[in-house]
């Protein structure tokens, strides 16, 4: 529908909608997320659910401490590869539709963090992620950024066609692998079908140190 | 004990048990609302009766000490920031301490009284959120811990205009501080010290004598006083067990001794008495700020001779503890000559602390379990490190 | 109290125990305590009973890893070098087998001083690497203890429940030995530089992408 004629109508005390902005509507205004804390960023996260941020205003106060009950996972903090197969089947468990927001520096990368032995490089190599926040830790603001950054999104999802969300899709995956704990590493150390390392432009002509300086 | 994929398990009574029945042994956590963090406990039921717990570490093993025996001296300094991540101030001050000691460096004055009110602050915000938290976990979702959060937003905007970041501040660094104090910093901190009174009172009217915390932590999770001494318990843990052991009064680092506060301990070693130790705690914090900014002396924040880059001691080993908010913080360093130092340790109060939770737990219900882990404070950044 | 009387003390009273004097140069002057693993029990229980120190509280127990060193030593050997008998230098390599450490420090509760610091080690990093866990002393060191166990693989005999505590129970390796690989899963930076480089390199061949 045109945009001028939708809002003359509204002007005139006639709303138009279609039947997927009203549905996207719903969706995007009461996103529940799992009560689920990892670390530093998860103080930051009790922050902005708190008096002065007020997360509530934009309808995602409800923390749900079960994952069959949230849509939305916030991974605040570190995730390391002890703690990795537990967020991949929470994540597992979630009823469609779900959204994740990796929060912070280590959920992204590793962070700070990256060079040890039992950080996971960043989430995203065994779950897909939607939103990234960087900062170490992130402040509430750039939480709530991150919120209304998802919320856009959701907004956007078209119902029909080859990009409707992935629960309107009958043979898109919506669990993935539970890695397993090996002797030395996590089993598979990354999701090929979710993640895989990107390409570095480095030359590898021997002694040609080109990239290095 | 069961392995992550069964969460609940039916096994049967050990035997020689009298009665006839089963066991439930079910894994709390590591995603838990109530177990702050990535804290896992194995937890063997009789009904609702605890018979046996064994806490499982490591979701959040992060490999601090590793990466620090890899990076400079300085290097390190923001990652102890991440260890408990409500009070970054006193991990920077407790490893500033032990490089101190190491490098035989000196710390001017008015660097001191910095590090006094700004670790007293850290643990003013520290007990505020944890008595929050504690009274979440009884069941009084939201209130004291909105309560407790709009008190640390006034500390966490003093940090902020000290250090630039809300918590994790990097501010201290080897004989002083990072950044002198902004101008009108005094006069705010003042003003957040003055309206902390009546939060406390207001605190305090809402909960001390509230029946249903009352019910909830009394006789729950008693500690005895040569266990909690046996087991290395430190901190208000400790104290509320009737020890008086307080790092700030034994070892008188800093300048602890020009401040008369006093240690409040506890009688009964139960959850209520960790919880007044906590709130009278505070109390003598504040008495310890009023009289810092109230003398803080003009001068430099830093000592003038200590080299920043290529900082390198000489070989030989330190260790040096502070009280932080959760108990004896301890940093043990060896160095070998060179700019890293060879072997980096942390002592972490909150995972000795831990040693006794079995202990407090058996023989209780599975809600008081939540109830005592919540009164002996754990963070697991400093537990797995 | 110092250090030499704490130790002639013990001396007097753990009978046959062998204890060294490990001085720390640093400006902190926090010298230690080597003590024989054989008494290590007597020693703790005696320190932490006896009155005039009554160290009741292990604050911190440490584990190091002193890996073996290659020593390489000129000396002078006869040999016979073109059917004539010369004095030719040689150099010798010898490879020392290194040694896990473990470090407690006590302090008194009751006493209010400390630190006083005990030091014990194991033969070497393979196969030797017992010791006696003061557990049964000072409760404090349970998790500790278990700590040193998973990162270095020190074995304490006598531990209530030595498991691994950190990392996982099937894991093989011990992380905080100064000689440990961790596994290929390093962070590709868009614009890598030095080390990091050098791991998006090696990493490279190894998996054959060009």
């Amino acid at each position: 529908m045109d945009e001028n004629l939708k809002s003359e109508l509204r002007k005139q005390g006639i709303v138009a909608t279609t039947l997927q902005e009203l549905y996207n509507w719903g969706r995007k205004n009461s996103l529940w997320p799992l009560n689920f804390g990892l670390a530093c960023c998860a103080i930051e996260m009790i922050a902005a659910s708190m008096a002065r941020y007020d997360m509530a205003r934009f309808g995602a106060e409800v923390f749900r401490p079960s994952p069959r009950q949230a849509d939305l996972m916030i991974v605040a903090g570190t995730v390391t590869k002890k703690m990795a197969p537990q967020v991949v089947r929470l994540y597992n468990q979630m009823a469609e539709p779900k959204y994740v927001i990796s929060m912070g520096a280590c959920a992204i990368s590793g962070g700070p963090f990256k060079q040890g032995y039992n950080v996971l490089k960043g989430i995203d190599r065994y779950i897909p992620v939607d939103v990234y926040i960087p900062g170490c830790p992130p402040r509430p603001e750039a939480l709530i950024d991150a919120l209304m950054t998802l919320q856009k999104m959701i907004d956007r999802q078209p119902l029909t066609g080859p990009d409707r969300p992935r629960h309107l899709q009958a043979d898109a995956p919506s669990e993935f692998i539970v890695p397993e704990f090996g002797a030395h590493d996590l089993d598979p150390s990354q999701n090929p079908e979710v993640w895989q390392a990107p390409l570095v432009n480095i030359s590898l002509a021997g002694t040609d140190d080109a990239g290095n300086d | 004990m069961s392995t992550a994929t069964e969460a609940i398990r039916i096994i049967p009574k050990s035997p020689g048990a009298n009665d006839e029945g089963q066991w439930l042994e079910v894994s709390m956590g590591p995603q838990h609302p109530s177990t702050h963090g990535v804290f896992r406990m194995d937890v063997v039921l009789d009904g609702e009766r605890i018979v046996k717990l064994k806490p499982v570490f490591g979701y959040l093993h992060r490999n601090h000490e590793k990466i620090a025996e890899n990076e400079s001296y300085l290097g390190s300094m923001p990652y102890t920031d991440r260890l408990d991540y409500f009070c970054s101030l006193t991990n920077n001050w407790a490893y500033a301490l032990a490089v101190e000691k190491l490098a035989g460096i000196q710390v001017p004055e008015r660097a001191e009284y910095i590090r006094i009110i700004t670790a007293e602050l850290t643990r003013f915000q520290n007990h505020a959120c944890l008595i929050g938290f504690l009274t979440q976990d009884m069941g009084a979702s939201g209130t004291p811990l909105m309560y407790a959060f709009r008190e640390r937003e006034k500390i966490l905007d003093l940090f902020e205009s000290l250090t630039g970041a809300r918590m994790m501040c990097n501010y201290m660094r080897f004989g002083g501080c990072r950044v002198d104090l902004p101008a009108g910093w005094i006069e705010q901190a003042r003003a957040a010290v003055a309206s902390f009174p009546r939060f406390l009172d207001e605190f305090e009217q809402l909960l001390a004598s509230n029946e249903i915390l009352m019910a909830r932590t009394q006789g729950v999770g008693v500690l005895s006083k040569e266990f909690a001494v046996n087991a290395g318990v430190s901190g208000p843990v400790l104290r509320a067990s009737g020890v008086n052991y307080d790092v700030r009064k034994a070892d008188k680092y800093g300048i602890y001794d020009r401040f008369a506060f006093k240690i409040p301990l506890g009688e009964h070693g139960d959850t209520y008495d960790r919880y007044m130790v906590r709130l009278l705690e505070m109390r003598e914090s504040l008495k310890i700020l009023e009289l810092a900014l109230r003398d803080i002396p003009a001068g430099p924040i830093v000592d003038p001779k200590t080299k920043i880059r290529g900082f390198r001691p000489k070989p030989g080993e330190a260790y040096a503890h502070i009280e932080a908010p959760k108990g004896d913080l301890g940093f043990y360093l060896i160095s070998d000559g060179s700019s890293n130092p060879y072997r980096y340790r942390v002592r972490p109060p909150s995972l000795v602390n831990l040693t006794v939770l079995e202990e407090l737990c058996i023989g209780h219900n599975v809600a008081d379990v939540v109830v005592i882990l919540g009164s002996i404070d754990i963070v697991m950044g400093e537990v797995d490190r | 109290m110092t250090l030499e009387t704490i130790e002639s003390e013990i001396e007097a009273n753990v009978p046959g125990c062998v204890l060294e004097i490990v001085s720390n140069p640093s400006p902190s002057g926090q010298h230690s305590l080597r003590i024989d693993p054989a008494h290590a029990v007597a020693i703790a229980t005696f320190l932490r009973d006896a009155e005039p120190l009554r160290l009741d509280y292990c604050s911190n127990v440490t584990g190091v890893d002193w890996p073996g060193k290659e020593i390489s030593e000129k000396v002078k050997i006869k040999k016979l070098v073109d059917g004539v008998e010369q004095e030719v230098e040689e150099v010798r390599k010898t490879q020392t087998l290194g040694h896990l450490e473990v470090v407690y420090h006590l302090y008194s509760m009751e006493k209010k001083h400390g630190p006083v610091i005990l030091r014990m080690s194991t033969e070497d990093r393979a196969d030797r690497v017992h010791l006696p866990s003061l557990t049964p002393v000072w409760r404090s060191a349970e998790f500790q203890e278990r700590e040193i166990f998973d990162l270095y693989g020190v074995i304490f005999d006598g531990h209530p429940d030595l498991r691994r505590i950190l990392m996982w129970d099937g894991f093989q390796d011990h992380p905080m030995r100064r000689d440990y690989v961790e596994p290929d899963d390093f962070e590709y930076e868009p614009t890598p530089h030095d080390e990091v480089l050098e791991r998006a390199r090696q990493h490279r061949t190894i998996m054959g992408v060009q």
